[in-house]
């Protein structure tokens, strides 16, 4: 599909929910499959086939064009409708002159359809076309995405939802896709090229002395000191803001304002997605209280929030009842408030509602830096660190805190920010590695940064509980530590110290094995992490009904425990879902064994 | 909404297409697939149709975690009908007998209800859950290196999970072509090439003496440990000739996380004499954002000198940046060619105000004093020159 699309005519036609239909015309060869779109009896056709064509088209956001890589020529990619036991077959084309490949993000398939090229398979070469073919075992909100090169930054990836073989045990009328993203105009590899300059390149919310003076940075002289002799910036949130982001929502930037429309009344079922490259999004829809129903596609207790935080690559689905006839103004607010994305839920198409401001710049704290000051229980805490300000990095004097939790052997007498004895053994502790945390908490229960004060309900880690009880409930047969590791100043990433181009070893597991993985992140960036193939439990509190996830974000200086049961036999991708630090080395390969036909 | 109208059996609801009502709509939305209204409006028989849509087990082999073959309230305690939220029902999923999956008692829920989406009203839909549910249940502490001295060991991976294949796309794809991707793979996480040049000093200075310039540049290339740095800086009058001006070429190797090792060459050219040099510095960033420069030179005469550098960048605003600047010079041996004596020899300190019109642009102006000491000091005044001299400076800050 080379044809030029002037994405604004088909925009103009009818909204972009016109544009799945209106595609019809203008895509055959994925239309053809569908009939109509992306009707759910597209499960019911035995061999359902889908075409998709990845190539080059023009992207317009802003009054600005650009270049973007899309799946037939729209951004996001065509929205797939999928039912839950039906075999597909998706048929990608490569019109590029570089490979590609898609992945199918949370998606239990074979492996050798995953999608990772190096991985899973050799790639899509230039006007090749791979055949994807899988039962689809599964059901709920999920995406695809490219895993070539940075193709994913640039536009490459798109909506998939799986409506499941029994009755969907969420009510709803109508249902809505938000693909939250990240647009720049600026090519990924120039923005990795700046930030291995320059790693504070696209910060322009640093602590500064004007800020000082006029109260603005709420930060005190003493903090700055101790910050700056770690050589930490404590606004250091997101590698790339909206300095040069345009957040996206449904391919829609702020000002063309994507509209849903709803009738006042109606349960709304909003599907989002964070497709972003390098973006974490604070979701809320002012005025509307949102009931999470799923994560990551699988379903979760209903709990009613104002707000929750989406990692790269996770999903949401949100129940919303708007009983007014008014807008309503969805905003995803990038969790550095550089910038966010909006968009309406309208009776009508044509209203807007207020965009409320930015919020202020979070500032990092101590806790962002692995040191455990206090309990889970803290999460609605402000963790001011203006009675700390004596603090170095090499002998701390924490007396003040008597409240503290101790959590770290020997207490806070001496922390030392990178002392190998706080990571396992085989981690390798070099120039890759920053920080080591020295008493990294489980910050599940908390609220992310930025969002500790505000006065409505925030969705946490804690809050989920899988529907369904866990399927698996044989207690780990063995546990493991994996550190999330970097240098921001080099803007190095890795796992355990090493980045992955460093012929790390595979991370093993034996099919069917149950085991308990412990992710620590040694950094002061958050960082999605995600695992292909599988789903894993969080460990959260909720046995039994531990939660189920393709993508857990690791909270700065914190730890997330899951148990996984490795079940699904091949070779997985394993990575930080933040696009450029995958592509700094922040990945590794998860390799399950025996495969099927070791078993005989 | 069409569809609406069709209160059928969800067999022939789930042919109804959601895609043609979206195109009286704005948006990407899709009408509520048929089934979950539908059990609420017609739960006669919601399993009459229901067993005829679920796929054949064959076409899931293995139903993954998520989705249990038992309904949660089975296995929760406390558990009733009535307390249930009827809408709520799992589904079976791919389990391989569609209908292991569905426990006539609990399907029978949205029957004795009598508003199946009662459960599902924003207010009451925490409390319609279980009391068993563990609410603000004690997350586990999982301990990690950390919390341990003794760093417990991990269990030994089992050995089944060596076993087979290396790589397991070997066996459905070209080992070759995949062996290629590996490394095509490995290259793309981690091995990052980059490069820089930046012209830290561009500038125009004017004092007592002849108005006068001076450059001070560096580049790199190379990976995150190893890289090729080069360095140049000199100076000169902006009427006469080449005052000083040197090249340096160097291999830097990163050896702490903000320190770089560097050895390589030097060249120097004076109008009087030029020399090749030895490096050795060590460059990097120190507590407190000091960007520091510290490097000795063994000249092809056998003469040994040093020089350090430090700068920092105090940010008055996102833009604005003050950066103060100092350096010192040190000679081993008195050196009367180059017109430098023995010990401390010159030292510079500055303070530069610049505006980043973008990161990669910024004009700036300052201000910078000189000195000499010792016999270094005497021969400058030797040649009628200040000893100690304060200039003017604009300039231009660029990279790229």
């Amino acid at each position: 599909m080379q044809k030029a699309l002037d994405r604004r005519t088909l925009l103009k036609a009818g909204g972009a929910g016109a544009l799945w239909l209106g595609l019809d015309g203008l895509l055959p060869a994925w239309a053809q499959t569908g009939s109509n779109g992306i009707p759910p009896t597209l499960t019911t056709l035995s061999g359902a086939e889908i075409a998709l064509a990845v190539g080059e088209t023009p992207f317009t956001v802003g009054g600005r064009t650009g270049h973007a890589i899309t799946v037939n020529g729209v951004l996001p990619a065509p929205l797939l409708r999928l039912r839950e036991g039906q075999n597909i077959r998706l048929a990608v084309t490569n019109n590029l002159n570089e490979d590609t490949s898609i992945h199918w993000h949370g998606f239990l398939l074979p492996f050798q359809m995953d999608g990772v090229p190096g991985v899973s398979f050799p790639g899509i070469r230039p006007h090749e076309t791979f055949v994807y073919e899988f039962p689809v075992r599964q059901a709920g909100t999920f995406w695809y995405h490219s895993h070539s090169g940075l193709q994913e930054a640039l536009g490459h990836y798109g909506p998939i939802i799986i409506d499941p073989a029994s009755p969907d045990p969420v009510a709803y009328d109508r249902e809505h896709v938000l693909v939250l993203s990240d647009w720049s105009f600026m090519h990924p590899h120039m923005i990795l090229a700046r930030l291995k300059q320059s790693p504070g390149y696209f910060n322009y919310q640093r602590t500064t002395v004007a800020g000082l003076l006029s109260g603005e940075d709420r930060m005190s002289a003493a903090d700055r000191r101790m910050w700056a002799e770690m050589r930490m910036d404590p606004r250091d949130v997101l590698d790339v803001s909206g300095s040069t982001y345009t957040y996206l929502i449904n391919g829609h930037g702020p000002e063309e304002n994507w509209t849903g429309i709803f009738r006042p009344g109606e349960r709304v079922r909003l599907r989002i997605i964070n497709a972003s490259a390098m973006s974490i999004f604070n979701v809320r829809i002012p005025g509307l209280p949102m009931t999470v129903v799923q994560a990551d596609g699988e379903n979760v207790r209903p709990v009613e929030v104002d707000e929750f935080q989406i990692s790269v690559a996770e999903t949401y689905d949100v129940i919303v009842t708007p009983r007014d006839d008014r807008a309503y103004t969805i905003v995803s607010e990038a969790i550095d408030r550089s910038g966010l994305g909006r968009a309406t839920l309208a009776p009508r198409p044509g209203m807007s509602a207020d965009v409320p401001p930015l919020r202020e710049v979070p500032n990092l704290t101590m806790r962002d830096m692995g040191m455990d000051m206090g309990g889970a229980g803290m999460g609605g805490m402000n963790h001011d660190m203006s009675g700390m300000a004596g603090m170095d990095h090499s002998g701390m004097d924490m007396g003040g805190m008597a409240s503290m939790d101790h959590g770290a052997a020997g207490g806070h007498g001496d922390m030392n920010m990178r002392d190998p004895e706080n990571a396992p053994p085989d981690m390798a502790v070099g120039v890759g590695v920053q920080t080591i945390s020295p008493a990294p908490a489980n910050r599940m229960g908390e609220r992310p940064a930025g969002l500790e004060n505000v006065d409505h309900r925030v969705l946490v880690y804690t809050d989920l509980i899988s529907l369904a009880p866990n399927r698996d409930r044989r207690a780990p047969s063995r546990e493991m530590e994996i550190h999330l590791t970097g240098n921001m100043e080099r803007f190095m990433w890795g796992f355990d110290g090493r980045r992955f181009s460093e012929l790390v070893e595979p991370i093993r597991f034996e099919r069917n094995e149950r085991v308990r993985v412990t992710l620590v992140n040694d950094t002061m960036m958050s960082h999605p992490i995600h695992l292909h193939g599988h789903f894993f439990e969080l460990v959260n509190g909720h046995d039994g009904h531990q939660p189920l996830k393709h993508t857990v974000n690791v909270a700065p200086g914190g730890k997330v425990t899951f148990d996984l049961t490795a079940d699904n036999p091949g070779d997985w991708a394993f990575h930080c879902h933040m696009l450029l630090h995958m592509h700094a080395g922040m990945f590794n390969v998860v390799t399950v064994r025996p495969l099927d036909g070791d078993l005989s | 909404m069409r569809f609406f109208a069709a209160t059928l059996a969800p067999l022939v609801l789930s042919f109804a297409s959601p895609a043609l009502a979206q195109s009286t709509d704005h948006s990407a939305h899709q009408e509520a697939p048929p089934q979950a209204a539908e059990q609420a409006e017609t739960p006669a028989d919601p399993h009459a149709g229901h067993g005829t849509t679920v796929p054949p087990a064959a076409a899931a082999p293995d139903p993954h975690a998520g989705h249990d073959m038992t309904m949660p309230q089975a296995t929760t305690p406390g558990s009733n009908a009535g307390r249930e939220m009827p809408g709520m029902t799992v589904p079976p999923a791919s389990a391989p007998d569609p209908q292991a999956g569905h426990d006539m008692s609990t399907m029978a829920a949205p029957q004795t209800t009598p508003d199946p989406h009662a459960g599902h009203d924003m207010p009451g839909m925490q409390m319609s859950w279980p009391e068993s549910a563990p609410e603000g249940a004690a997350m586990p502490n999982i301990e990690t290196s950390a919390d341990n001295d003794g760093r417990p060991p991990e269990a030994p991976t089992p050995t089944a999970a060596s076993e087979g294949p290396a790589h397991a796309a070997d066996l459905y794809f070209d080992p070759v072509q995949m062996a290629a991707a590996r490394e095509q793979l490995r290259i793309e996480n981690g091995e990052i090439r980059a490069n820089v040049v930046i012209l830290d000093r561009l500038e125009a200075s004017f004092g007592e003496g002849a108005d006068a310039y001076v450059w001070d540049a560096q580049g790199w290339y190379g990976g995150d440990i190893h890289r090729f740095w080069w360095k140049s800086e000199g100076e000169g009058a902006i009427n006469g000739e080449l005052e000083s001006g040197e090249v340096e070429a160097l291999y830097s190797r990163a050896f702490t996380p903000y320190f770089d090792f560097q050895a390589g060459v030097r060249q120097r050219y004076t109008p009087d004499a030029d020399r090749t040099d030895l490096v050795v510095g060590v460059q990097g960033l120190a507590p407190y954002w000091f960007e520091v420069d510290v490097a000795a030179f063994l000249s092809n005469e056998g003469e040994f000198s040093a020089r350090a550098e430090a700068e920092y960048d105090l940010r008055l605003t996102q833009r604005l940046i003050l950066q103060p600047r100092a350096e010192v010079d040190f000679s081993a041996e008195d050196v009367p060619e180059l017109a430098t004596g023995s010990g401390l020899t010159n030292a510079e300190f500055g303070v530069r105000l610049r505006y980043e019109i973008r990161r990669e642009f910024a004009p700036y102006v300052g201000i910078e004093w000189s000195s000499s000491f010792g016999d270094t000091r005497d021969y400058v005044e030797a040649r009628g020159e200040d000893a100690d001299d304060t200039r003017l400076v604009f300039g231009i800050r660029a990279w790229f």
